[in-house]
């Protein structure tokens, strides 16, 4: 048994901590999320300069060794700074998906765009009918000799406002909840066919929603095996969904410690704020919060690292993102309340990070929906 | 970063399992899985049990009996007795009094007190607590003069909890009234069977007189039962707190219970033509309670793997306290959930042994109320668990 962090893992650790210290303060993060795109362009090609975006590829892919241990060591900093950059959708949701489903010469160009930011993926798997069953599928692919025709929409496509790429699931057979009949087709984010529409999320991030109206692809841009995309997608999912999970984490820690900073200089009454037990035991709850979601993030991201079987590992991602769900709720609305006006306001970083942290409770399924497959399984 | 146990931790796991499958008594298992409080003799010949194999103070060092054992050893040990439903020895001797005396004991008190501590020959009780001091600890009044080769105390201990069977009781007492609360405080180790000692049971909500009052009236203890300097038993109190904190969060008995209380839910009707175990409602409040226990469990091995590379135990007892104690008590609810109707018949004496009568309510849960209500005991006792909030403020969050 050991919890500390090896030295790769520290080295990411301290280099996140150094980017963000030096280059990601809360006025540059304003400035990217007002900005065209999003996002920096410039930062990105840094990560994949520092080898941050192929921390999700194993070595054989020719990336850092895919432990979700060491995503997590990296999220986690990544939630403290808030950052905008579209990592979980790009890099662990869009890149998984690659990995586990792609095949021969096709797949290693594909991760290898990733992982030298070349390349905008994203997944587009929820359609309006899913909630967040991955496997809720309505839209339809055809095969026509060497062509396929997609049907359909998708919808909360995270990082779809910026990608280049889609990997589109769609069903070639089966009825709409089945596992079977899942196929994922990398699309071109242009090609004709695809009707895009983009939109800012409220924690200050970029989606899409997408129609496919007759599009029309070749053959070989399914990845894999017709059909059997579901195993692939949901290890994607799981392994996003533990990505987003670290990165609460870091931000909840945060939301926490300015909450704690905050009550220490705020004299109301002639005396601080932190000195009222009615603010300090709430404070302590926040900890306590913090510290079990850290420790239930750090159970799943080792189920997924370890050998288990797929169920077990779904099961310990939902237990962590049930609760998660919790800790958020908690930590994000007594972080607001304990700063009271000022924390209602988007001058100040509190509330951001409040916002992100709501977002994360409901990408990749709410705590309740977690709480509800954990005991379905 | 890995929660995995080597070969030989396995293996010791192992051995662990079969001790307790072979030697805890059938007739402690029948009554520890049907809620039944075990009595004195049934408890010492256990701890007897422990004694004879060498565990009986697994954390002990070596030289005084203890077993050497690593710190993932010992959180094994406790794990699979916890999973077992072998109860832990009585904590006041071997996990309170004994490393105060091994710390801050003379040679002679080690010689005198700790092999019949070890062996379960003398029973130790706590006298902490008094009526006007309960987590204002150190406001304690009952007073310790010296005359000579005396103390002379007067004064009352409450809430201590098995006095009744009791041979020895250590306590904290006031020697000195003109310094700061803290700085006045001796620890202070009285046979009970001194004349001018009085104990009155104190009945709690489930009908049991689990804790008493003891009075102390011109009660003379010998100088040489002194531990360690006068006016330094805060100190010591202290340094005792925060040992022995590991085991705290009570998650092996957590798990035990919670499989009995799935094997339950599987046996009882919802009144709707299925069984609780079928209701989503019900399950969903079970799955959250295990969420909950692994988010715990994983604390708890955090805690452990900071004690294996010789971080001392924080303020992460004060968590594992808090969270630990709700969930048990959650438990709680869930089970008097399901028994339901049940739950009311108060006929406590058919749990005492020798009950010849006919046994109201199925299988266990008649005991279930008195159980939920005494457990709400958990979040009070052992430094309540707002007191634990304060000590995460002040230690932590720089309160």
């Amino acid at each position: 048994m050991d919890f500390s962090y090896s030295e790769v893992q520290q080295m990411l650790q301290s280099q996140v901590q150094k980017f963000v210290r030096e280059r990601y303060d809360f006025e540059t993060r304003n400035a990217l999320v007002a900005s065209e795109k999003g996002y920096s362009e410039e930062f990105w090609k840094l990560f994949a300069e520092l080898g941050w975006l192929a921390v999700p590829f194993t070595e054989e892919e020719g990336g850092l060794g895919g432990s979700a241990i060491d995503l997590m060591v990296m999220m986690e900093e990544f939630g403290k700074a808030n950052l905008v950059e579209p990592y979980t959708a790009n890099a662990v949701l869009a890149g998984t998906a690659v990995a586990q489903l792609a095949e021969g010469p096709g797949k290693q160009d594909l991760v290898n765009s990733i992982m030298a930011g070349e390349r905008q993926l994203a997944l587009a798997y929820l359609e309006p009918q899913s909630r967040y069953n991955p496997f809720n599928v309505e839209t339809l692919a055809v095969a026509e000799g060497d062509i396929v025709k997609i049907n359909g929409s998708k919808t909360g496509v995270l990082g779809g406002a910026v990608a280049d790429q889609f990997i589109v699931i769609a069903r070639e057979f089966g009825e709409t909840r089945d596992r079977n009949g899942l196929s994922a087709f990398l699309v071109d984010a242009e090609a004709e066919g695809v009707i895009r529409r983009n939109y800012p999320t409220v924690d200050g991030k970029r989606a899409a929603e997408l129609e496919f109206a007759n599009l029309r692809i070749a053959t070989n841009a399914r990845l894999g095996i017709a059909g059997e995309a579901a195993t692939g997608l949901q290890l994607a999912v799981d392994k996003a969904t533990v990505s987003a999970c670290a990165e609460a984490v870091g931000a909840l820690e945060v939301l926490l410690q300015k909450t704690v900073e905050y009550t220490k200089t705020r004299k109301q009454f002639g005396t601080a704020i932190a000195t009222f037990q009615a603010l300090q035991h709430r404070m302590a709850d926040m900890f306590i919060e913090c510290q079990l979601a850290r420790s239930i993030v750090i159970m799943a991201a080792m189920a997924l690292d370890s050998q288990e079987g797929e169920k077990e590992k779904t099961r310990a991602v939902s237990a962590a993102k049930s609760r998660l769900g919790k800790a958020i709720k908690v930590i994000g609305q007594e972080a607001i309340q304990i700063h009271g006006g000022i924390g209602m306001t988007n001058e100040l970083d509190v509330g951001h990070l409040f916002k992100r942290v709501t977002a994360l409770d409901l990408q990749f399924g709410d705590g309740e929906y977690h709480t509800e497959r954990y005991a379905s399984l | 970063m890995n929660a995995d146990f080597t070969a030989e931790e396995l293996a010791f796991k192992e051995e662990v399992r079969t001790f307790l499958k072979n030697e805890f008594p059938a007739d402690l298992k029948a009554k520890v899985d049907a809620s039944v409080r075990l009595g004195k003799e049934e408890m010492v010949r256990w701890q007897k049990i422990l004694y004879e194999k060498g565990w009986a103070a697994p954390t002990w060092p070596v030289e005084h009996g203890g077993t050497g054992w690593t710190h993932t050893q010992c959180h094994i040990f406790a794990t699979e007795m916890g999973l077992f439903g072998a109860p832990e020895p009585i904590p006041f001797g071997i996990k309170m009094v004994a490393p105060v005396i091994m710390a801050y004991g003379t040679e002679e008190q080690k010689q005198r007190f700790l092999p019949d501590i070890l062996a379960s020959n003398v029973w130790w009780c706590q006298g902490y607590s008094e009526p006007n001091a309960g987590s204002d600890l150190a406001s304690l009044k009952t007073s310790a003069e010296r005359q000579g080769d005396h103390y002379i105390v007067n004064g009352s201990k409450t809430w201590n909890t098995l006095g009744q069977y009791a041979d020895w009781i250590f306590c904290l007492v006031r020697t000195d009234n003109t310094v700061k609360k803290q700085e006045g405080i001796s620890f202070l180790l009285i046979d009970m069977k001194s004349p001018g000692i009085t104990i009155k049971p104190i009945e709690l909500i489930d009908g049991f007189a689990e804790v008493n009052e003891i009075f102390f009236d011109e009660v003379r203890v010998p100088v040489e039962n002194l531990i360690g300097e006068e006016n330094k038993g805060w100190t010591y109190a202290k340094v005792l707190l925060t040992h022995e904190r590991t085991s705290i969060a009570g998650v092996p008995r957590s798990k035990r219970r919670l499989k009995a209380l799935r094997k339950l839910a599987a046996a009882t009707d919802d009144g709707l033509g299925e069984f609780m175990s079928e209701n989503p409602s019900f399950n969903k409040r079970i799955a959250e309670v295990e969420i909950e226990l692994q988010a715990l469990e994983y604390s708890e091995l955090r805690t452990l793997a900071a004690l294996n590379v010789g971080k001392a135990p924080g303020p992460e007892s004060s968590i594992l306290k808090i969270v630990g104690t709700v969930l048990a008590q959650r438990i709680d609810e869930l089970f008097l959930e399901l028994a339901g109707y049940n739950a009311l018949p108060y006929v406590p004496e058919q749990f005492e042994a020798g009950f010849d009568g006919m046994p109201l309510g199925p299988g266990t849960t008649a005991s279930t109320a008195l159980t939920y209500f005494n457990n709400r005991k958990q979040s009070i006792y052992g430094g309540s668990n707002e007191v634990q909030r304060n000590i995460i403020c002040k230690a932590v969050l720089g309160l």
